[in-house]
């Protein structure tokens, strides 16, 4: 007993010791980074945290920072699970200078909602996260970033009309969605359904329970079904399983459209020639044959200092992925450096700039990634800040561009977003903003 | 002091209940004044709600002798019973939903428990896989349980005890220790009582047991329904003081096997073996891995650090197991005996051949 007592009192000892030992410097913004480079979706993780780490060094290397402001990260693994994520958010949140959380992850990202919203620093969700979070008046410190769920669905129904030569051809067509049985999974159920009804197109939507690598039943029963095109929205494992059992199946690969989360090289490589002619979604250009990209591998891999183990995943989508989030999270700074002085800002101020990131295509091609994404712009009460997408289709060995970018309809999205942040609000007692006001930073 | 030990029947008691009682104090006097909200919200209250999960398995596999794989899940039930005892009635308060959250637990493991009737050992560890697959597949099915949230993930209320809200790090942590001490101390006590002793005599022969006249159903459904209200309750801690978000993916097999494997590390059948392993299983790998950062951080990347942290936490249990296989409590009695010894020699050697 008594001994047990030391022990846990020299492992206190020592996690406050550990705690207390933080670095003060002047002029740098920190970057905690909730990466996840061993356990099932390593892929993911090292693709992306990879590139965000990859842009931050082009900026320190190139520029100096941002305005001088240094750029710094420290990394903590997470395996992508919750409550590795959480320790390691309550490790580094003291941290002097932090600009901003980015997990990558659903389930992190709930988890830290109200904490974040406490200390009052940005959560960016590109891509994924918390569909509501998009309403910046109840969330103002959550930034789903260029495409919530919603609007990826608004976006993959829309490119399917644009297939079939109008949105008045969906009338009659009929939809499957094969989902992964989690949350993730499972979020974007109601919002096929409304626009099945708006569209007139019939819809069936098949679950593949966790983690999907047995998937024989469910494309039986869309065989059946004979659907016109199958959205496959699917994650990890899932995915190639989802396109070798098309194949055995009979059905054709062109008209299964992945989504957000279908669309690497990780999904496609595993599942060999059933692949080929794959379609899916994605917010960022795979390649790296864009300006920034080159910068990257001529100065960041240059100097030793790249990220990516495999030289080869330069310019994958994951990559590509860490790439933008990087741009969208120093340009950011910029903007709130413009507004609050060329210093070391707070989490509020940079939540400040993240309301006002505004990026025509002008300036993303001034940023050098003129095709890598089309534009931003995040608002007060719009976190999503209207991200375009596009279609690409897997020919084997990359990824080929097959359209234009093209914009969800986010006008019919936002009441259903707002009255979902409505009901979120009133459950938490969250004082909802009317105005872009600065008072938040009080 | 030395005749009251030496006076005392049984020997060990007198310290023991010294050291509980110091820990007691530390635990409330001294831990929330000088932790920081790290070790508090990232360290102690997992620790605390693992220790107690871990608790209630070891009365089931420790005590009463029935391997069940099955933890997580009653976990799961006591989280999400906690979270709609709270949405559905809100009058309620929330000692009485964590009460009830461990009653559902407990009807839901005793259901779980009926296979144990007929098997034992490795079949029945494997029929409790079932409950694990179950209930992780209801709540993901059934959109009833998590409010109809959409993506299933439940927020967890503000823990507000008889008009106080708990919302900092210390009081979360006072919140979860006095969860746990009192359960603690009514699963100690239920140990010392005849139904204690009925695990324990099932577990060491179950013929055995049913001659001397133990009631073999009562005594195995009775230990799955109290080991599975002390899960749940742990449950409802995991949800609403530590993670404070709760969705059924994070109650998976793996956390299963982490109970398991604190009260195997920890010692079978001890409650202080519970607490032990939880520490090992919970502290120890995050002051690994914070050490690991610390040293060689600038070096290799933090997927490296991760993959060579696990190799160093097997091989410290590999060794534990090899040198003591009643687990971590028996290292620390045999290594407080011996100290013990070395003190009380000279007093001892005139009195006791």
């Amino acid at each position: 007993m008594l001994i047990s007592k030391s022990l846990r009192t020299a492992a206190l000892a020592a996690a406050i010791a550990f705690g207390a030992a933080l670095p003060v410097h002047a002029d740098e913004q920190f970057f905690p980074l909730q990466s996840y480079r061993v356990g099932p979706y390593a892929a993911g993780g090292t693709g992306f945290f990879g590139g965000f780490i990859d842009y931050l060094n082009l900026i320190n290397i190139r520029d100096g920072g941002v305005n001088g402001v240094k750029l710094t990260w420290e990394e903590g693994e997470t395996q992508y699970e919750v409550e590795r994520g959480l320790e390691v958010y309550e490790r580094l949140k003291n941290h002097p200078g932090v600009a901003a959380w980015n997990p990558l992850s659903v389930g992190i990202a709930y988890a830290m909602i109200d904490r974040i919203t406490k200390d009052k620093v940005p959560l960016i969700t590109i891509n994924h996260g918390r569909t509501d979070s998009t309403d910046g008046r109840v969330f103002p410190y959550v930034f789903p970033l260029l495409l919530n769920p919603y609007s990826e669905t608004s976006g993959i129904v829309n490119y399917i009309a644009s297939r079939e030569g109008g949105a008045d051809k969906l009338k009659g067509k009929k939809i499957v969605v094969l989902y992964h049985g989690s949350p993730y999974g499972k979020e974007t159920i109601p919002i096929y359904k409304l626009l099945a009804d708006k569209y007139g197109f019939s819809l069936e939507q098949i679950e593949v329970p966790h983690p999907g690598n047995e998937q024989q039943s469910q494309w039986l029963s869309i065989r059946r079904a004979k659907p016109d095109y199958v959205v496959l929205r699917g994650w990890g494992v899932m995915n190639p399983v989802a396109l070798k059992t098309a194949q055995k199946v009979g059905f054709p690969i062109d008209h299964i459209i992945g989504n957000v989360w279908s669309n690497s090289e990780e999904d496609v490589i595993p599942a060999g020639e059933a692949a080929k002619g794959y379609v899916a979604i994605t917010t960022q250009a795979s390649g790296a044959e864009f300006p920034v990209l080159q910068e990257i591998i001529k100065t960041v891999y240059g100097a030793g200092k790249g990220n990516l183990d495999d030289k080869k995943r330069i310019g994958s989508v994951y990559h590509n992925l860490g790439i933008v989030n990087g741009i969208l999270n120093v340009e950011a700074i910029r903007i709130a450096q413009q507004k609050f002085g060329k210093r070391t800002l707070t989490g509020d101020e940079v939540r400040w700039g993240f309301e006002h990131l505004q990026l025509d295509p002008t300036r993303v091609q001034a940023l050098g990634a003129k095709g890598l994404f089309h534009s931003i712009n995040v608002t007060w009460d719009n976190h999503e800040g209207d991200g375009r997408v596009t279609f690409q289709q897997w020919d084997g060995t990359k990824w080929k561009a097959v359209s234009d970018w093209i914009a969800p309809d986010w006008a019919f999205l936002r009441p259903i977003i707002e009255k979902s942040a409505a009901a979120y609000a009133a459950e938490h007692n969250i004082k909802v903003r009317t105005s872009d006001d600065t008072a938040l930073s009080q | 002091m030395t005749t009251l030990a030496r006076s005392a029947v049984s020997r060990g008691i007198t310290p023991g209940r010294v050291g509980l009682v110091a820990m007691l104090i530390a635990a409330y006097g001294l831990v929330p004044f000088v932790g920081s909200d790290y070790v508090l919200d990232a360290l102690l209250t997992p620790f605390l709600a693992l220790a107690l999960a871990a608790l209630g398995l070891n009365l089931l596999t420790g005590y009463a002798g029935l391997v069940s794989l099955g933890s997580s899940a009653f976990l799961a039930v006591g989280a999400y019973a906690a979270f709609n005892c709270n949405v559905r009635l809100q009058e309620l308060p929330l000692l009485a939903s964590i009460v009830a959250a461990g009653l559902v637990a407990a009807a839901v493991g005793i259901v779980f428990g009926l296979p144990s009737l007929r098997l034992r050992g490795f079949y029945l560890a494997v029929s409790t896989l079932a409950a694990q697959f179950f209930v992780q597949w209801a709540l993901t099915k059934f959109g009833w349980f998590s409010n109809n949230n959409p993506s299933g993930v439940i927020d967890a209320p503000a823990l507000t005890l008889s008009g106080l809200t708990f919302s900092s790090a210390v009081g979360r942590y006072v919140v979860s220790l006095t969860v746990v001490v009192v359960a603690t101390l009514l699963a100690a006590r239920l140990l010392r009582s005849q139904v204690g002793r009925n695990f324990i005599a099932l577990r060491d022969h179950e013929i055995a047991a049913k001659v001397i006249g133990v009631p073999l159903l009562r005594t195995k459904l009775l230990a799955f329904g109290v080991s599975s209200f002390l899960i749940g309750i742990a449950g409802v801690l995991w949800a609403f003081a530590y993670l404070r978000t709760v969705e059924p993916a994070g109650f998976n097999l793996d956390r299963s096997f982490e109970i398991l494997f604190i009260i195997i590390i920890g010692g079978p059948a001890s409650i202080r073996g519970a607490f032990l392993g939880a520490a090992f299983m919970v502290v120890l790998p995050l002051l690994l891995s914070r050490l690991g950062a610390a040293l060689l951080g600038d070096v290799f990347d933090s997927g490296v650090l991760e993959m060579s942290q696990r190799i160093v936490i097997g091989a410290l249990i590999a060794g534990i197991l090899i040198a003591e296989p009643r687990g971590l409590i028996s290292l620390v009695d045999r290594l407080a005996d011996r100290i013990r010894h070395r003190l009380s020699r000279p007093l001892r050697n005139p009195t006791q051949p």
